[in-house]
């Protein structure tokens, strides 16, 4: 089979946040950008499944600027066999997103798209799910493993409940969850090999998606200070906050 | 304006969840429910009785049975034309259904919606709730997740009306659930607890995680983890608080052995009070708690237990 995975690139998951004075939105300039760390989850399943003989091409997308080669980059030192940037600067919506990859999708023909389940700037958990719907394939969002079988895929999905296997005939989209695997971490010779693999770079106003977001962020405030508080020395004094703590309470 | 709600629900139980999303946005205008599943009288009868539900839908299917996305996005996108706001909770399913519902109605949603500012104006959390942004939009229909624990539940005492909506004849599940695994127990719904106890990777082992639970059941409180317990397989996934996992908003959260990394406290954030025990003074959730005990948990937490119960502090 053929399979495209989507990887974004974001503000690494280890930098703490700051809010622009003018509540315009996050401070991006300046901060280590990464690859959304369930996109690489992704990228491993898509190679593993390649090193398992499942697949024969691993087609790494992704929609952003300049700089998000980086994170193509990484997906092919992982193992993808070939890269396309969809170069588009500023907010690209998740609606967008999915737009620009159900184009690609009708073009590559792939029998799998790997997603992460969420990228972790807006932590909008949406485009996997809409790339299902535009395409009306089915969808397995938040694998924590995936199995190949005689008729499509056995994805174990993470519930509220605990966890659930579902199968699912291909072509399909599965979004990977953080359990999915251990990343790879490539070595050197790896990323030089990736410099010579294929990138294929193409402008998003060439695949006929309307660009526009629909959203209008109208401020980006930081949440609400926590004050902080009291060092207690003993269980009994920590025994009695929280009994005065739980007999304040409502009953609900 | 009106809203459709769809009603969350397992094992013929209709989750807190649901009052809270129905309250969430019942001054946006009519609050109809839609319960759609496998056998579903129960829980629509009890969906019937949420304050301010306007009717019922009861989606009675075996197509419905296993909250298959698409089969439920087909559903909704049915029913839409008589609404201008359809609404599910930030949960396995909502996330699961309502983003693909949006992207067929060529609609941009907005996910985990802890505010309610308007009739298309929401805030929402990103970086994991490092800041909080205000959207906005012209769309002629809304598509929401609501985080449940944000809000307050819409109080009982209703006898809504209760209709039933035929299955899609042509549709079929795109999924087939082969098996589930449950976590087994009978602690209180996690993300709607009013404590909850959090145990991290400090706690070392599943048999040592029981210590944990047993706190927990002292209090009559939930449980939870962080990813690096789950990781570890000391405490099963479904327990995971954080960016990740569930997002709780408790009276009482009592974290223990845990260092309160970004991803953590996203889901903890709405906590009215936090204690800590750790053995590190300069851990971030001792930083941010309310209560600390710095010290071994392994020493402190039986005695704790021991003085819970002395005390008679119960639940
Ligand atoms: C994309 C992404 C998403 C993530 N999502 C989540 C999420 O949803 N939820 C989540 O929890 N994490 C999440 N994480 C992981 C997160 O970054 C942390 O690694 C994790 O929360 C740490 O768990 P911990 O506090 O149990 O372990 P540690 O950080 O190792 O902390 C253990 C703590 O226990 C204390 N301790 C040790 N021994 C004792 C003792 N005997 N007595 C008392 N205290 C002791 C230590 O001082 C330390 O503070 C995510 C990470 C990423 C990259
Ligand atoms: N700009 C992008 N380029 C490539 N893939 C993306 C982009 N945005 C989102 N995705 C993919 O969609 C997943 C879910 O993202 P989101 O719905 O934005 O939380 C991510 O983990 C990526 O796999």
């Amino acid at each position: 089979m053929k399979i495209l995975v989507a990887v974004k690139q974001v503000v690494d998951h280890a930098v703490r946040v700051r809010v622009r004075a003018d509540r315009s939105g996050v401070e991006t300039d300046n901060v280590r950008l990464s690859m959304n760390p369930f996109d690489k989850h992704a990228v491993e399943a898509a190679v593993q499944l390649a090193e398992a003989g499942h697949a024969d091409e691993v087609v790494a997308i992704s929609v952003g600027s300049q700089a998000a080669r980086d994170v193509i980059l990484t997906a092919l030192a992982m193992g993808a066999h070939r890269g396309l940037l969809v170069e588009a600067e500023g907010r690209v919506e998740t609606l967008t997103v999915a737009k620009l990859l159900r184009a690609v999708v009708d073009e590559e023909k792939p029998d799998l798209v790997l997603l992460g389940k969420q990228a972790i700037d807006d932590d909008s958990n949406q485009v996997g799910q809409m790339l299902g719907g535009l395409l009306d394939w089915p969808q397995a969002t938040f694998a924590s493993a995936i199995a190949v079988t005689a008729t499509g895929l056995e994805v174990t999905r993470e519930m509220d409940y605990g966890r659930a296997t579902f199968a699912l005939g291909l072509p399909a989209i599965v979004t990977a969850d953080l359990r999915l695997n251990t990343p790879r971490n490539a070595g050197l010779p790896m990323v030089m090999k990736a410099r010579q693999k294929p990138l294929a770079v193409r402008p998003a106003a060439n695949f006929g998606v309307d660009l526009a977001p629909r959203l209008t962020v109208e401020q980006v405030v930081p949440p609400a200070d926590r004050a902080g508080g009291r060092s207690l020395a003993s269980i009994s004094e920590l025994a009695a906050a929280i009994s005065s703590e739980v007999a304040e309470m409502e009953l609900r | 304006m009106a809203a459709l709600v769809l009603a969350e629900h397992d094992l013929g139980q209709l989750s807190p969840a649901t009052p809270r999303t129905v309250n969430a946005v019942a001054e946006l205008g009519p609050v109809d429910v839609l319960v759609a599943g496998d056998d579903v009288a129960g829980i629509a009868a009890a969906a019937a009785e949420i304050a301010g539900v306007a009717r019922i839908l009861a989606a009675d299917a075996h197509l419905y049975r296993d909250h298959d996305a698409k089969a439920l996005a087909a559903l909704l996108q049915r029913l839409a034309p008589g609404y201008t706001h359809i609404v599910a909770s930030a949960s396995a399913t909502g996330r699961d259904v309502i983003p693909r519902l949006a992207a067929v109605l060529d609609l941009m949603p907005v996910t985990d919606v802890v505010a309610v500012l308007g009739p298309a104006r929401f805030e929402r959390p990103i970086y994991a709730g490092n800041a909080l942004e205000t959207v906005s939009n012209t769309q002629e229909r809304q598509l929401l997740t609501i985080r449940a624990s944000a809000f307050r539940p819409a109080l009982k005492g209703n006898e809504a009306p209760i209709e039933a909506v035929e299955a899609d004849v042509n549709a079929a599940a795109a999924a087939r659930l082969v098996s589930a695994e449950r976590t087994e127990g009978d602690r209180p719904d996690l993300s709607s607890a009013q404590i909850v106890v959090g145990g991290g990777v400090a706690l070392g082992s599943a048999e040592n995680f029981q210590l944990i639970e047993k706190l927990a059941a002292v209090l009559g409180a939930a449980v939870g983890a962080t990813r690096a317990a789950v990781d570890a397989g000391y405490a099963p996934n479904d327990w995971q608080v954080g960016q990740t996992g569930k997002i709780i908003a408790p009276d009482l959260y009592i974290g223990i052995g845990i260092s309160g990394a970004l991803q953590h406290l996203a889901g903890i954030q709405g906590a009215k009070k936090i204690v800590a025990i750790n053995s590190d003074p300069e851990a971030p959730l001792v930083k941010i708690a309310d209560y600390v005990l710095v010290g071994d948990l392994f020493v402190l937490v039986p005695e704790l237990i021991a003085e819970l119960q002395r005390l008679g502090v119960s639940r």
